[in-house]
């Protein structure tokens, strides 16, 4: 998928919300890319965005590129033909996914017949191979059950099981393990990344913990305000940051394996308003390297190949 | 003074489980259920734990804002399960509480100042010395002088939580029950409050009780920690002694789930995979509570219930076959010929 200049805005009553400020991104075969940044930083709508997802009253433009195709221009009814066959999304919380009126197995049927001309008895052997792929005990009990019956980490799972059921090309994971508790979310983590290996899918994987990232992304994709501000290989980002934000985030948050209690470091301010009409670079009140140059919002530069930094102070930066 | 400034002995509550069309108590959760801790001033201890566990039962509890069943709650001495309503409220003045959704716990209808000031003017200080102080509070809380005019919704989450934070301090307690206090806020935001907590502690000598379920926060803050599985600590350590040395099999496997923001820390970790979900804690496991997902648990461990006991200086374990220092958690289900579901590594 390659995305680009993906620019969404939301009419408000205190006027139009700029969530989104032509973002580019890409995502390969197989590949797994980290979206990272705080709330409002637009990771969330990007995905939305590209899934056609959001409210009819977003104003969206750019282009989606999915194989060839840019979704945005496609028909109502080709969108649906796409999501749940070539591109699925695993949600936050499982029920919006999820029926609570039918058995899980039931749900799972249904999304397999949807886009392939499957009978019953097949989908339903698919069904309980699904739930078991996803570790799911006594899946062919289990697929006879309505989902209130499962408890929170389980339908994670099959929602899981639910998103890869017509093996995507394309799968995405908004913030898949902020409910749940962190022995669960290393289990639901495990369970989504052994799936994407299995099925072969591309994992666009959006959130905001940078420890869930720095295991298993290949590449990380930092975003601020509506906008990219760095993107790279994960060892790029999380050792060669060029980036102010991104190094003051990684430089704020408190490390499990810290020997010494010391002081975090912190990014003074708030992010902007999104629907700030200022041309300067939203980062520039809270950074320490701002000057009169950031008036102007800097473009996304490749520093090294590969890894790009919206930044216009890059050399002091890295240094 | 002498003697820790609070101690909380063999505390339990426990809650009715109602049914049925006359809703007949048909059993209890016990939410907390023989937890001890004592807290001495100017110290954090801080309380870590998954959902259900109890951590945040606890603080309630500690403060009387829901009632304990049975135990001990000595603040300065005094037994604070036993005090009527009058004093009780007195001794509120010294124990304070901050939640984690500030905008539940601030008057939409009041500019921030007055809702610092509440609790003074309450107490019996005069309205005009309330704002000034107030003022002073939300300066201390980096908040600035105009501010005191707005109200909860026009602020972003990180200074709702600042409000809050002036608020629990306006009496000057000596002990703050932080209940998720950070949770609620990104990254960025969540170091400036955390570091803000920090100040105040130094400048002002309170004791913190830092209740959240995010293990990093909690290490970072805490001299002493309590690790807590379905109502009962199961291990209490000092920070340094939690990482390097836990002796609970709980405690190594939630270390060891932990994600750490370092992509070649990441890719050696061994993460140990419990089996299952928490029990119901309306009936929990006999004898251990954890021993339903522990990867070492013996037949003794469904028998007995397991006593909290000292293995070093204060390092307190409730285990039957606490982990060695040195000794890692794999390491004794190897030795036992067992298996463990490990991801990574």
């Amino acid at each position: 998928m390659e995305v680009q200049g993906l620019t969404v805005e939301f009419p408000t009553e205190d006027g139009l919300v700029r969530a989104v400020r032509g973002v580019d991104m890409h995502i390969a075969e197989g590949e797994v890319l980290g979206i990272v940044g705080e709330s409002g930083s637009g990771k969330s709508v990007t995905a939305l965005a590209t899934m056609r997802l959001l409210p009819k009253r977003a104003q969206v433009s750019g282009q989606v590129l999915f194989e060839g195709r840019d979704l945005l221009t496609l028909s109502d009814r080709a969108m649906r033909g796409v999501r749940g066959s070539d591109i699925a999304m695993i949600f936050q919380d499982p029920m919006t996914a999820l029926n609570p009126v039918f058995t899980v197995g039931e749900q799972i049927v249904e999304m397999i017949r949807a886009h392939a001309p499957v009978g019953k008895p097949l989908a339903w052997k698919r069904t309980v191979e699904l739930l078991d792929l996803v570790g799911i005990s006594e899946p062919s009990r289990r697929a006879r059950q309505y989902p209130h019956e499962f408890s929170g980490g389980m339908r994670q799972r099959a929602m899981i099981a639910m998103a890869v059921a017509n093996r995507p090309k394309l799968l995405i994971a908004d913030e898949p393990t902020t409910a749940l508790d962190v022995t669960i979310q290393a289990q639901v983590m495990e369970v989504i990344t052994e799936v994407q290996k299995a099925v072969g899918s591309a994992l666009l994987l959006i959130t905001h913990d940078l420890g869930l990232v720095a295991g298993i992304a290949h590449r990380v994709q930092v975003m601020y305000a509506g906008r990219v501000f760095e993107n790279g290989a994960t060892d790029e980002i999380f050792y060669r940051s060029v980036n102010p934000y991104t190094k003051g985030l990684l430089r704020s948050i408190p490390r499990l394996d810290a020997k010494e209690k010391t002081r975090l470091y912190t990014i003074p301010g708030l992010p902007p308003s999104g629907l700030s009409r200022n041309e300067a670079c939203p980062f520039r009140p809270r950074c320490e390297f701002a000057d009169a140059v950031c008036g102007t919002v800097p473009e996304l530069v490749e520093v090294v190949p590969g890894h790009q930094s919206r930044c216009h102070h890059t050399q002091e930066v890295s240094m | 003074m002498s003697g820790p400034l609070l101690v909380v002995a063999d505390l339990v509550t426990h809650f009715p489980i109602k049914a049925g069309l006359f809703r007949r108590v048909v059993g209890h959760v016990r939410a907390v259920d023989g937890v001890s801790f004592h807290l001495d001033s100017g110290e954090t201890v801080g309380v870590v734990g998954e959902s259900g566990c109890g951590k945040s039962t606890l603080g309630r509890s500690v403060l009387r804002l829901v009632e304990p069943d049975d135990g001990v709650v000595a603040f300065k001495g005094e037994d604070v399960l036993s005090v009527d309503k009058t004093r009780m409220r007195e001794l509120r003045r010294e124990m304070q509480m901050v939640f984690q959704d500030p905008f539940a716990s601030l008057n939409p209808r009041l500019p921030v100042r007055d809702t610092v000031a509440e609790p003074l003017i309450i107490h019996g200080t005069a309205k005009q010395e309330a704002r000034q102080k107030a003022d002073e509070l939300l300066e201390a809380v980096g908040m600035r002088p105009e501010h005191g005019n707005r109200y909860p919704h026009e602020f972003s989450g990180g200074q709702r939580q600042r409000v809050g934070i002036a608020r629990a301090l306006a009496l000057d307690p000596s002990v703050v029950i932080l209940d998720e206090p950070v949770s609620a806020l990104d990254v960025s935001i969540q170091s400036q409050v955390i570091n803000l907590l920090d100040d105040l502690q130094h400048r002002f000598g309170f004791a913190y009780l830092f209740i959240a379920h995010d293990l990093s926060v909690v290490r970072h803050v805490s001299d002493r920690m309590l690790v807590m599985y379905l109502g009962k600590v199961v291990e209490a350590a000092s920070r340094a002694d939690v990482y390097d040395s836990p002796a609970h099999p709980y405690t190594h496997a939630l270390l060891s789930a932990v994600p750490v923001a370092d992509p070649g820390v990441e890719r050696k970790r061994k993460r140990i995979v419990l089996e299952g979900d928490l029990p119901n804690p309306g009936s929990p496991p006999t004898g251990c509570r954890f021993r339903t997902r522990c990867p070492i648990a013996h037949e003794l461990c469904a028998i007995e219930t397991p006593p909290a006991v000292d293995v070093a200086n204060g390092h307190m374990v409730a285990c039957h076959f606490p982990i060695e220092r040195g000794e890692t958690l794999l390491d004794r289900v190897a030795q036992l010929g067992r298996s463990v579901g490990v991801i990574g590594g």
